[in-house]
């Protein structure tokens, strides 16, 4: 760079005439709008706006003309190097913008390439339709209750009103443990956990029980060693049947939609008295036009369970007050239950663990 | 139960637009149960009629077979009048006899169509029918023989055969033991149509004169009052052992589904269904000496019936003469004094007998029977003479016989049951407002005899009803008469839960947790053997040996109950690749157990609660149980595709579920080198949290991944479940993290390949103090640059301080800390 000098004539200055200042710009802007992609525009701005460019090499020159001078000469180049960056700027962005409008359809992929790399997971529909009962009833304020599913025989049979002559201890055929003198079974119903929540308990007692059974049945479509039951208990003072039959019918219109409800026929069981068998409203037909029916048969109703009310021998023995309180049970089995609900032909589906099975029921039912 | 619809009408007149569904679904509301109604002759069309055969001519055959080429007079039903030739395959019949024939165009059940065909040489024009073929039971032993009397050839035989009769079949619960009786049912179909006064207009079967007892008949000692109160002998003299059965009796019998044997065995069972009584003819000629109840002595034997010869046991109530036992009381007679074809003179047993000594012995013996059936369950007392006199009626009138004069009746009949109760407790119990007039009129529709005093009801209970002995099962009986279908809907409102417990929000947690890793939930039974264990490779001492066996398996291949998951869990997972699953990972939940060995359960009484220390010897005899969950990895874990190849099980993988799990359970794990079956011993962790072990992980032995028909490399973890969800912290404190720039320092430690990476780690978390953040292993190397028997491991260690900015120099302290601790613990020397 030369240092000012007082003999120089600025106007023989040669880059910093007009006419080359606004050529040297000129020819930037020229340059800068026919720069077709971002790497010419980068050596475009090499070129018009880097250190060696004429107007940058020109900018040195001023501090060479006398003060009076500089001024004017320094408005001149500044508005010509501020004409090239907006120009450039502007450049940049049309051909960034134009860049990224072309990678973006560069880039297109086939999105209908498969994408299941990992397989997904899922839970059992037996878990996850034992939780949808469980929330329904604890929706109402209800608790869920569990025991071992190896049990004392005086709590699944005895304590139920089930002495040992009793003749419906042989309709269920039972898993004894060896030696059967130890008085253990495999409990063949929930109803042992409600013997023991009654037993550790004091009333009110609302309690559902989901849970695992079995019973000596030959495994086939519809038997099978082990199952799954869902009885529930209420204790209360002034518990009736009324009570029953309004629980049932918001469980079965919370399980299988609005406007499914029960009906009761009488029945026998020794844990109850009165007892009913709890039928439901078919909710594929919903008892219209039954014939065709392929879920009730024909029936327009759908055998659900057993309920009734707890026999006082029972609230004896298990310690509650028969006189100051009554009680509801009911029971139904969630196996068949979910095999009505989904359309199950054979209950073994359930038990084969074949993940083609279980994964179409995703992680809740 | 079957009952034929014309024999119940028999005693009750029912409205006459009634049609059986009506019927059915009344008694069905009242607790009898339709199962099936039934049509005689349903499937059948065309000429059916009666024949008489002409002549009979045996064919032997080739194939060893004999077959009857006969001629059978079918009337005008063939529209030429000549006879017509049938080849039959059966031989329980001779020239003369009436027979069923269904010609050419016929159909039988089954829509088999009859049409005249070429058969051993003959053109056989229709068919001799069997019980079988035309659908009226399973009786093969051959074609029907018609009665004599039956009608003229040609005539159709619906008639004769009492096709177009209905007959109900119902479900009989074990408390209504009257219904299994065409008296009980009748009763309840006369109780359908109470309308609150009356029910359709009822005659009792058993409103019947006896004579009464004159101690001349034949002699009876009861020794066991208990066992049986109450024994009614008569006897009938000079029977005709080989008088047909009434057609009448015949039908109803076959229709209650009991096969015709002779005329004295059907007597007495058409009585027992006609009253509900069971009823046993002995043949008096074999009788010695009189008859006398009592049980069993020690080593007593007796050929039943059925001719099995049956140790007794002293608790077996026996029928006895001078000769020993001669009978089962109330559930089966003995060969000895049986009724044979020679019999003409018959002694006839109408007996109580108590219902559980009839039960107990049933159920030693394994022979439950129609009269056991009844007596288990409860059978009217007063019965036994009247059953007795319809009994000897029948033998007079079919059988040609004497009634002897004589008449035995030994002890009394037990005296009804008296129950009282609130009178508005059917009102509270169901629900419906049942005025206290109503609760009375439909007890007295039951037969009971009801006062009512104050505010309590007394009702004397019907003999017929041994099952009503508690006052709620009266509550059952009105409501059942007003209707279930009264009993309102009301919600109780008083239930104020917590939710679930926290266990049970976490088992929810766990199994979200392992489906979200991409798991899949299996369910399996837990039924063992020692070949499970055997394949899992467990030692003779493990104490997984140890399980819950199980008196009564269903198949000896799994006589036990399981200690652990695996067994199912693995099958599972083979079951799956076998179906070409190209990979699963499978978990399940399954309650495992072992046994206590606290000796039996007790058993206590139900008049009152046990005691707590009761409670506890309940609690202290059961096997000992807990949750133990399983997942297991086999085959491909990640597909291939366009992304390039699949990734297949590692060992990690079974190591990384039980880590994720912990870490959702905010649980801290560390893993420890094990060798454990049924684990490979190189590939096997322990999952420790503080000194308890929670469970195993890693990749499976080989010989195991063999014996479950799983690829090689198949991997598997257990978890205590229980264990862990107990340890499990309540709630978790809110982290605190530090939004200071993080520092990052990467080493590079070469350590003897002895040297696990997890004490490597733990060495430099120790040494690098607390500006630590996190370490994480990132490469391991191993190679010629590093030397033999020697590994490099590439940790990223982050710093970061809680406060401020980390000053220059401080992040590199820190690392040269903790590599000095490294060096110190593991003999780490930092790569260059
Ligand atoms: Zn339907």
């Amino acid at each position: 760079m030369s240092g000012p000098n007082t003999d120089y004539d600025p106007v023989e200055v040669t880059p910093l005439k007009a006419e080359e200042v606004e050529a040297a710009r000129d020819a930037a802007l020229t340059a800068i709008a026919g720069a077709q992609d971002l790497d010419e525009l980068k050596a475009v701005r090499l070129e018009h706006a880097g250190d060696r460019s004429p107007l940058a090499l020109a900018n040195r020159e001023i501090g060479a003309l006398p003060p009076q001078a500089r001024k004017e000469a320094g408005q001149r180049i500044g508005q010509a190097r501020g004409a090239v960056n907006k120009a450039l700027a502007e450049r940049q962005a049309v051909l960034e913008a134009e860049h990224e409008a072309r990678m973006l359809v560069e880039e297109a992929v086939d999105v209908t390439l498969p994408v299941d790399r990992r397989p997904g997971g899922a839970r059992h529909p037996i878990t996850t339709g034992s939780e949808l009962i469980a929330d329904i009833f604890v929706g109402m304020g209800w608790e869920v209750a569990e025991g071992p599913v190896i049990e004392a025989e005086w709590l699944n049979f005895d304590a139920l009103n089930l002495g040992p002559d009793h003749p419906a201890r042989t309709m269920q055929d039972t898993f004894w443990t060896e030696p059967a003198e130890d008085h253990l079974v495999l409990r063949t119903h929930t109803s042992p956990v409600q013997a023991r929540t009654m037993l550790t308990r004091t009333p009110p007692i609302y309690v559902v029980c989901p849970g695992r059974v079995f019973r000596t049945d030959e495994y086939d479509a519809t038997h099978s060693p082990m199952f799954h039951q869902v009885e529930g208990l209420a204790i209360d003072e002034g518990i009736t049947m009324g009570h029953l039959k309004g629980t049932l019918d918001h469980f079965a219109s919370a399980m299988f939609g609005e406007g499914i409800t029960t009906r009761f026929r009488p029945s026998y069981f020794p844990f109850t008295e009165p007892s009913a068998e709890v039928d439901l409203v078919c909710f594929v037909c919903r008892g219209v036009d039954s014939e065709e029916c392929r879920t009730c048969r024909g029936e327009g109703w759908i055998e659900w369970g057993g309920c009734g009310i707890v026999n006082p021998r029972v609230l004896r023995a298990c310690g509650v007050d028969s006189e100051r309180y009554s009680g509801f049970a009911f029971g139904m089995g969630i196996d068949r239950t979910l095999m009505f609900r989904h359309g199950l032909e054979d209950l073994r589906t359930l038990f084969e663990g074949d993940v083609r099975f279980t994964t179409a029921f995703g992680s809740e039912l | 139960m079957k009952a034929p619809v014309s024999w119940i009408k028999e005693y009750v007149d029912l409205p006459a637009d009634v049609t059986t569904e009506a019927l059915t679904d009344r008694l069905t509301m009242l607790g009898l149960k339709l199962e099936a109604i039934e049509t005689a002759g349903a499937g059948i069309e065309g000429p059916l009629v009666v024949g008489r055969v002409l002549s009979k001519e045996p064919e032997p055959q080739k194939n060893g077979k004999t077959i009857n080429w006969c001629s059978v007079d079918v009337g005008d039903a063939n529209g030429t009048g000549e006879p017509q030739g049938i080849v039959c395959g059966a031989h329980n019949f001779a020239p003369g006899d009436k027979v069923v024939v269904i010609l050419p165009g016929g159909v039988l059940p089954g829509n088999f169509e009859i049409s005249a065909r070429k058969t051993y040489g003959h053109l056989s024009a229709g068919m001799i029918c069997s019980a079988r073929e035309l659908g009226l039971g399973e009786d093969h032993d051959g074609i029907i023989v018609l009665p004599a009397d039956a009608p003229e050839p040609g005539t159709d035989a619906r008639g004769v055969l009492g096709f177009g009769e209905e007959i109900i079949e119902f479900e009989i619960n074990p408390d209504r033991a009257y219904a299994l009786s065409l008296r009980g049912v009748a009763r309840e179909a006369a109780l359908a149509f109470f309308d609150g006064h009356r029910g359709a207009p009822f005659r009792d079967p058993a409103q019947l004169d006896y004579p009464q007892a004159d101690g001349a008949g034949h002699p009876v000692v009861l020794q066991d009052a208990d066992g049986c109160p109450y024994f009614v002998a008569r006897t009938v003299t000079g029977f005709y052992p080989s008088a047909p059965t009434p057609a009448f009796i015949k039908e109803r019998l076959e229709a209650v589904g009991v096969r015709s044997i002779s005329l004295a065995v059907d007597v007495t069972n058409y009585v027992m269904f006609e009253l509900g009584q069971p009823i046993h003819a002995y043949d008096r000629a074999k009788l010695q000496g009189p008859i006398v109840v009592r049980r069993a002595q020690e080593g007593e034997k007796l050929t039943t019936l059925d001719d099995v010869v049956r140790e007794l046991s002293p608790e077996d109530l026996l029928i006895t003469d001078d000769s020993g036992p001669i009978g089962l009381a109330g559930v089966m007679g003995g060969a000895s004094t049986e009724i044979s074809a020679a019999t003409t003179d018959i002694v006839v047993e109408a007996a109580h007998f108590e219902p559980t000594s009839v039960f107990r012995t049933q159920r030693r013996h394994k022979l439950p029977s129609e009269a056991s059936k009844r007596f288990e369950r409860g059978v009217d007392p007063l019965l036994p003479p009247v059953a007795a006199q319809r009994v000897v009626e029948l033998l007079v009138e079919h059988g040609g016989g004497t009634a002897d004069t004589g008449v035995t009746v030994a002890g009394a009949p037990p005296r009804p049951g008296e129950i009282t109760m609130p009178v508005d407790l059917p009102a509270r119990i169901s629900g419906i407002d049942i005025d206290d007039a109503t609760t009375v009129a439909d007890l007295e529709a039951i037969g009971c005899r009801v006062t009512v005093t104050g505010g309590t009801l007394t009702a004397q209970v019907p003999t017929y009803r041994p099952d009503l002995t508690d006052p709620y099962d009266l509550v059952e009986e009105v409501v059942r008469i007003v209707g279930y279908d009264k009993v309102p809907s009301i919600l109780p409102r008083r239930a104020t839960g917590r939710g679930l417990t926290r266990e049970q929000r976490l088992r929810r947690r766990v199994g979200r947790v392992l489906a979200g890793a991409g798991a899949i939930e299996v369910v399996s039974f837990p039924f063992v053997s020692d070949a499970s264990f055997d394949q899992l490779g467990l030692p003779a001492d493990d104490p997984r040996r140890n399980t819950v066996g199980l008196a009564n398996p269903l198949s000896a291949e799994a006589p036990a109950y399981t200690t652990t998951v695996l067994p199912g869990l693995l099958e599972a997972a083979g079951r799956n690749l076998g179906r070409g699953a190209p990979g699963v990972a499978l978990f399940e939940t399954q309650i495992v157990a072992m046994p206590a060995g606290n000796g039996p359960a007790p058993i206590y009484g139900v008049d009152r609660r046990p005691t707590g220390e009761e409670l506890d010897a309940l609690e202290h005899a059961i096997p000992t149980q807990w949750a133990e969950l399983g997942v297991v990895l086999a085959g491909e874990q990640e597909r291939g595709g366009w992304w390039g190849e699949a990734r297949t099980t590692g060992w990690d993988d079974a190591i990384a579920a039980v880590r994720r799990l912990a870490d959702d359970l905010a649980v801290e794990v560390t893993v420890e080198s094990a060798a454990v079956m049924p684990w490979h011993p190189g590939r096997c962790a322990r999952i420790v949290s503080g000194d308890l072990t929670l469970g195993f992980a890693g990749e499976l032995h080989p010989t195991v991944c063999r014996a479950f028909g799983l690829p090689e490399r198949s991997a598997a973890a257990v978890v205590d479940l229980d264990t862990l969800m107990r340890i499990a912290p309540d709630a978790v404190p809110g982290p605190e993290f530090s939004t200071y720039p993080v520092a990052k320092e990467d080493v590079a430690l070469v350590v003897d390949e002895s040297v696990t990476a997890g004490a490597v780690e733990s060495a430099l978390r120790e040494g690098a103090g607390p500006l630590l953040e996190s370490v994480r292993l990132f490469d391991v190397y191993a190679g010629a640059q590093i030397g033999e028997g020697r590994k490099s491991l590439a940790f990223a260690l982050r710093f970061r301080a809680p406060d401020r900015t980390l000053a220059e120099g401080e992040a590199g302290a820190a690392r040269d800390a903790a590599v000095a601790r490294a060096a110190e613990l593991t003999g780490a020397v930092q790569r260059a």
